[in-house]
């Protein structure tokens, strides 16, 4: 915190106290600051530490203790708003304790400014300086602080629970919960049932991202070709219609999608396929269903890409194809040497994101057929990915201790690949090509 | 002549492939809208081509008194004007940080938030009941927006703040020699060049709540606050084939508008998305 600029006094340097005393004298908050001669500072100080200290010394401290113990009668405690309050408690400790550690430096910066001569500025220059200087941290602070709330907390919470024991049969208000270190990742690795769900789910994720992402990309790519041929007209209808999927709600076409290949009624069965005489069924087997997903998400997807690859084959000039055709290349060579590097090196980064879009994609998964059909001897579904089987164990079966263990199995891909991207952004910007 | 024939040939493929496309690309969307014209409740007597239209179903949901139709409606509406307000308001601001302040930590923060965008706030769900049944919270429109706004802001951020980033920063560095303070110039400089990607993560975040039915179907528990989403999903939730009409009918009044504000803002939605994503 600059909250006191360099406002350069005329006063030669070397009075005030030592730094170092200075700091020393901070452990108690605001003293510091008197023998600084801050002395409204110094009250500020010391009263918000007083009142700090008074309000939340006991919730502090019973938050963790609840945390260590989470709890001790299931009459009178919840576990979980046990391990809540227990979690808040943790993150004030650490925000009070950087508030400690701020002070204290304050007071050395403050006593070893003064050594070097600088003029203590006047409360009313403090308030204005610290709006001047600080003003990134009053809108950054009380970002991070929602942040914390709706994004880390929730986070930090699904860790704590992959150690507890909490299931639909040992769950608060009746029961408490209790610590059981490693139990459910060694469940999860160790008994069939669990090995098997979590190696079939794995598979499938994969399969599910790659191939459905790759799909759609290369349909989009492919009809964008097409499309952008100077023969064809009606272009702007064409484009229109093509867009559709991505202008109708996907919460919407989904259900739609899983109506119409309803292996009885739907309209898949019942009007195309009874014109070859067969009749698919599309939910309920393992295989066509996952077939079926993959087609709906390829609906679904390709219109972004299309439009983007679209826009970047608008803006090559032709003057590389001009070129290309007084050297005598072939179609195929001006498509592998201008279009598809133009292509590719402007849409990477968005065509990387889909891939982590499909990887999270739990509104197709679970609205589509709720990651079914079922599959014996297996806790997941045929088409369960990650994240739809972490929701159906936390909601449909009250699972809450497996679902928060797989969480963070996905936690560690998702982190996985954030690295990666960071390393790209990185290099992106040292290299300096944006 | 040979030459002549090829390529014609060519122009007649590319057109069956579109034909094809188009077939495939209307097929539901038609099956849907003729659901919704179809007598009757059930799926499974409706065929694709009505022997008679009937708008019963579009009737049914405004007027008969065991819709809730229009009470979701409103309540989408009203969660979506507030989430799309506060959204714009807060991702401007917190952009505008990032994009033209140095200060502590600058690097460390946006690659916290970078890495919070990364993990889908669904895997922390179970707490964010809790959460928000511990200050009371749930159950409201405010737990909602507060749920929206927030969550969606990471995101957010990184789409205004790339596009921040291409606007020269002699603009605001001039209007701050001219001793304009650090809200004058945002307001005065920047908002009107960042416009109109503001306007699109206006339009994200007004869109969302009619599209989402995860995050009210955690919070919200009383069928009078459902949004539109939540409440269609209720629909047929229990029993597929039974409500599928009218659905079909509640779905269809959702997605037009939707369709139609997309398809004429796409120049712009698609500028601003590239431009957001290769430079942030």
């Amino acid at each position: 915190m600059q909250i006191h600029h360099a406002t350069a006094g005329g006063t030669p340097a070397g009075y005030g106290p030592a730094p170092r005393t200075a700091a020393l004298l901070s452990i108690v908050p605001g003293l510091g600051q008197f023998a600084n001669r801050r002395y409204i500072k110094g009250v500020i100080f010391l009263l918000l530490a007083a009142a700090l200290g008074i309000a939340l010394a006991a919730p502090v401290v019973n938050g963790v203790y609840g945390f260590v113990t989470l709890g001790s009668n299931p009459d009178v405690d919840d576990s979980r708003t046990l391990l809540v309050e227990g979690i808040i408690a943790i993150l004030l400790l650490v925000v009070l304790a950087a508030a400690y550690a701020l002070n204290i430096r304050d007071a050395y910066r403050d006593a070893a400014k003064r050594r070097e001569g600088y003029r203590i500025p006047s409360v009313r220059q403090a308030f204005h300086d610290s709006w001047e200087h600080g003003f990134p941290y009053f809108v950054i602070v009380p970002t991070f602080m929602l942040l914390t709330m709706i994004v880390i907390f929730p986070l930090l919470f699904m860790i704590c629970l992959a150690f507890t024991n909490y299931n639909l049969y040992n769950s608060p208000p009746a029961h408490l919960l209790d610590w059981v270190a490693f139990d459910n990742f060694v469940a999860l690795f160790t008994e069939g049932i669990w090995t098997k769900s979590l190696l079939a789910v794995l598979t499938w994720t994969v399969v599910w991202t790659l191939v459905a992402t790759s799909l759609q990309i290369t349909l989009a790519f492919f009809l964008a070709l097409l499309v952008n041929d100077a023969r064809v007209r009606f272009k702007k209808l064409i484009r229109t219609v093509f867009i559709l999927p991505w202008a109708v709600p996907s919460f919407m076409t989904v259900l739609v999608f899983a109506a119409m290949f309803n292996d009885t009624f739907g309209s898949v069965n019942r009007d195309i396929m009874s014109l070859f005489g067969t009749s698919v069924p599309w939910l309920t087997d393992p295989t066509w269903a996952r077939i079926a997903i993959i087609f709906v998400q390829i609906w679904l997807g390709f219109p972004y890409v299309f439009t983007l690859v679209t826009g970047v084959l608008q803006s090559i000039s032709r003057d590389w194809y001009e070129a290309a055709d007084v050297d005598g290349g072939s179609r195929w060579d001006k498509m592998r040497f201008i279009t598809l590097p133009h292509v590719l090196y402007a849409t990477a980064p968005l065509l990387i994101m889909q891939f982590s879009y499909n990887f999270n994609n739990f509104n197709i998964i679970y609205l589509f057929n709720k990651g079914g059909p079922p599959v014996p001897g297996q806790s997941s579904g045929a088409t369960d990915i990650l994240i739809s089987w972490v929701y159906t164990l936390t909601f449909d079966q009250n699972n809450y201790k497996m679902a928060a263990a797989i969480s963070i199995i996905m936690g560690l891909v998702v982190a996985l690949f954030a690295f990666f991207q960071f390393r790209r952004t990185r290099s992106f910007r040292e290299e300096g090509m944006y | 002549m040979g030459h002549k024939l090829k390529s014609r040939l060519e122009v007649a493929g590319i057109y069956l492939v579109v034909l094809i496309m188009f077939a495939v690309i209307l097929y539901p969307l038609l099956w849907a809208v003729s659901i919704s014209l179809n007598p009757g409740t059930s799926m499974f007597s409706s065929k694709l081509i009505p022997d008679s239209l009937s708008l019963e179903h579009y009737k049914w949901l405004f007027y008969d008194p065991r819709s809730d139709y229009v009470l979701w409606y409103k309540n989408t509406i009203y969660v979506a004007v507030l989430n799309a307000l506060f959204s714009v308001i807060m991702v401007g601001l917190v952009a505008f940080v990032f994009s033209r302040y140095h200060f502590a930590g600058r690097k460390n923060s946006i690659y916290a938030v970078l890495l919070m965008q990364m993990f889908p706030v669904l895997m922390g769900m179970v707490a964010i009941y809790l959460l928000l049944n511990l200050v009371g919270l749930l159950d409201t429109f405010a737990g909602l927006i507060i749920f929206y706004v927030v969550g969606g802001l990471p995101m957010n951020v990184f789409l205004v703040k790339g596009y921040m980033d291409t606007i020269p920063r002699d603009l605001d560095e001039s209007a701050k020699m001219d001793g304009a303070g650090h809200l004058t110039t945002y307001f005065r400089i920047l908002f009107p060049l960042v416009r109109p990607i503001l306007a699109v993560v206006a339009l994200f975040t007004f869109m969302a709540p009619f599209m989402d039915f995860l995050t009210p179907r955690i919070i919200l528990r009383s069928p009078e606050k459902f949004t539109i989403a939540l409440g269609l999903f209720s629909f047929i939730n229990d029993k597929v084939g039974n409500n599928f009409t009218m659905f079909a009918a509640g779905t269809i009044l959702v997605a037009l508008p939707i369709a139609i504000v997309f398809l004429l803002l796409q120049r712009y939605l698609i500028a601003g998305l590239a431009e957001g994503a290769t430079k942030g």
